[in-house]
C-alpha cells in the first residue's frame, strides 16, 4: 500500500524529517499522532506529492511517487483547512471535483447523510466553518479510492455529524481501504484507530496497537499513554 | 489543464472586478471617441493609457488571484493533475479573462463608432494584441512573485515595485544613461534596452505601426533605421512572445520545485 524509505525533508535550516520509515501493508485504520511540529502533515504532503522530499522514496500502490501524479487517482485527501474559492456554489464545487476526477461518485448519499441539501445553492464564501468542513468531508469520501487520508476531520463538526464521519469511516474500512488520519482528540483515535504511528522529531517512534502501546508504557489510560511516549521510550 | 484554465475563468468572470475593468474600458472607449471625433488619434491615447494600466492591472489582478486561490490550489494539488497543468492552466484563466475585459470593452465602442469603415482598423487590432501581449506578461511575471513569496505583503509591494520598474524608472534610467554617454554611439545600447523592457517594446512597436515620426523619440527612430518598419515590427512581436514564455517557464520549473 504505502513504502517509504530513509524519508528526509528540510525546509530551509529546519530539518522536520529525518529518516523515516513507514511500511503500511494491510488495510485498516491508522492514526498518525505525534505532537505538534513532529512532521505529521509533511509526511502526509510528502505521500501527495505536495511537498517534494529532500531524499528517500515513496511508494504508493507499488508506484513511485516522485515525478508522477497519476499515482493521486488512488488517494482521496481531506485537508487540514477547508477553504474553497468563494465564487462556487457547493453544487458547483461537487461538479467541478467530480469533472475533475473522471471517476464515479456517490456524493448523493453523503449529502444526504450530512444533510447539505439545503446549502447546496450557497456559495462557499457563506458558509459557516462547520458545514464548510461538512462539504470538506463530502469531497474526500465521495469518490472510491483505496487509500484515504484524512488531515484533522474532526475540526469544527457537531455531534451528529461526528457520528455520521465515524460511521463513514467505519464503513470504508469494512471495504478494504487503508484509511490514514492525523488528529489531536485521543478519544476520536482510540475508539476508530487500528494502528498508532507515533512522530517524534521526525521519526516513527512507535507503530503498533492500542493495546501494545499500553502494555509498552505501562498506562492503562490511553491519553497517559500517549503523553509518556516522548519520555519513557528510548528505542523502538 | 483545459479543465483548471475553464474554472479559473469562470470564476473570474463571477467576479466583480472583470466587470469593473471591463466597464472601464468600455466608458473609456466611448469618452475618447466622441470626445475626439477621430479614430486614429483615440488609438493614439487609448495606447499611452494601454501602456501603463495595462500591466499595472495584470500584475496587480494576477497576484491578488494568486494568493486568493492558494487554498484552491492545494485542493487541486491533492488530485490526480498535473503540477504544471494546474499553474499553466491558472495563469491562462487570469490573462484571459483580463484580455477579454480588454478586447471587449473597447472593442465595442470602437465598432460601435464604425471602425470597420475606418482606416485605423490595423492600428487598432495592434492595440488590442499589445494589449493582450501585456497582459500575459505581467501577469505571468506577477505569478511568478507571488509564488516565491509566502508573504502577501512582500508580494504585493514586489508587485507594485516591477510595475513601477517598467513603467516609470526604466525609461528614466535608460534617458540618464543616454545623457550620460552621449559622446558614445548609442544605437545598438537603445535597441537592446528597448527590448528588455516590454513597456517600452509596446510603445515603440505601436509608433512604428501608425509611422507618427515626431512621437517616435529617439529610439523609435533608431528601430526603424535599424531594421525598416517591417522586420522592426516582427522583432518587437518576437521579444513580447519570448518576454511571455520565459516567465510562464520559469512558473512552472519552480512550481514543479515548490512544496505547499
Amino acid at each position: 500500500m504505502i513504502k517509504i524509505e530513509d524519508l528526509h525533508k528540510k525546509f530551509g535550516r529546519n530539518q522536520v524529517l529525518s529518516g523515516t520509515n513507514l511500511s503500511i501493508k494491510s488495510p485498516g485504520i491508522y492514526a498518525v499522532l505525534g505532537p505538534n511540529g513532529s512532521g505529521k502533515t509533511t509526511l502526509i504532503k510528502c505521500i501527495l506529492g505536495m511537498v517534494i522530499p529532500t531524499s528517500g522514496e515513496i511508494e504508493v500502490e507499488g508506484k513511485a511517487v516522485k515525478k508522477n501524479w497519476k499515482y493521486r487517482q488512488e488517494i482521496n485527501y481531506l485537508p487540514q483547512i477547508a477553504n474553497f474559492p468563494g465564487n462556487l456554489r457547493v453544487f458547483e464545487l461537487i461538479a467541478m471535483i467530480k469533472d475533475l476526477r473522471q471517476k464515479p461518485s456517490q456524493d448523493d448519499v453523503l449529502i444526504s447523510s450530512f444533510g447539505l441539501a439545503p446549502y447546496l445553492n450557497n456559495k462557499l464564501a457563506s458558509l459557516s466553518g462547520g458545514t464548510r468542513q461538512k462539504v470538506n468531508i463530502l469531497l474526500a469520501f465521495m469518490f472510491n479510492s483505496p487509500l484515504i487520508i484524512l488531515d484533522e476531520p474532526t475540526t469544527g463538526l457537531d455531534p451528529a455529524a461526528l457520528i455520521s464521519l465515524k460511521k463513514l469511516i467505519q464503513k470504508e474500512k469494512q471495504q478494504g481501504k487503508t484509511i490514514l488520519i492525523t488528529t489531536h482528540i485521543m478519544q476520536f483515535v482510540e475508539e476508530m484507530a487500528d494502528t498508532i504511528i507515533y512522530l517524534l522529531e521526525g521519526k516513527i517512534y512507535f507503530k503498533g496497537t492500542i493495546k501494545e502501546l499500553k502494555e509498552r508504557t505501562g498506562e492503562n489510560n490511553f491519553d497517559h499513554a500517549i503523553a509518556t511516549i516522548a519520555t519513557n521510550f528510548e528505542n523502538v | 489543464m483545459f479543465k483548471i484554465l475553464k474554472y479559473s475563468f469562470y470564476d473570474l468572470m463571477r467576479s466583480r472586478w472583470s466587470y469593473v475593468y471591463f466597464l472601464f474600458y468600455l466608458a473609456l472607449g466611448f469618452v475618447l471617441l466622441f470626445l475626439n471625433n477621430d479614430v486614429s488619434k483615440a488609438v493614439i491615447t487609448l495606447m499611452n493609457v494601454i501602456i501603463v494600466l495595462v500591466p499595472l492591472i495584470g500584475t496587480i489582478f494576477g497576484v491578488m488571484y494568486f494568493y486568493n486561490s492558494k487554498e484552491f490550489t492545494e485542493l487541486l494539488l491533492a488530485l490526480p493533475i498535473k503540477r504544471s497543468s494546474i499553474f499553466t492552466g491558472q495563469y491562462l484563466g487570469v490573462a484571459g479573462s483580463l484580455t477579454l475585459s480588454l478586447v471587449m470593452g473597447l472593442g465595442i465602442p470602437f465598432i460601435a463608432y464604425g471602425l470597420f469603415r475606418s482606416n485605423a482598423i490595423w492600428d487598432f487590432s495592434l492595440l488590442l494584441v499589445v494589449g493582450a501581449f501585456l497582459t500575459l506578461i505581467f501577469t505571468a511575471l506577477s505569478f511568478n512573485i507571488a509564488l516565491s513569496n509566502e508573504n502577501k505583503i512582500k508580494g504585493f509591494g514586489y508587485a507594485v515595485l516591477l510595475w513601477l520598474f517598467f513603467a516609470v524608472i526604466y525609461d528614466g534610467l535608460f534617458l540618464l544613461s543616454l545623457i550620460i554617454f552621449e559622446d558614445y554611439p548609442l544605437d545598438k545600447y537603445s535597441l537592446v534596452a528597448t527590448m528588455l523592457n516590454p513597456v517600452d517594446l509596446s510603445r515603440t512597436l505601436i509608433l512604428l505601426k501608425l509611422d507618427i515620426s515626431a512621437l517616435m523619440g529617439y529610439t523609435g527612430a533608431v528601430f526603424k533605421s535599424f531594421f525598416g518598419t517591417r522586420s522592426g515590427f516582427f522583432i518587437s512581436i518576437f521579444m513580447l512572445i519570448l518576454w511571455t514564455l520565459i516567465p510562464l517557464y520559469n512558473l512552472i520549473r519552480k512550481a514543479n520545485k515548490k512544496d505547499f
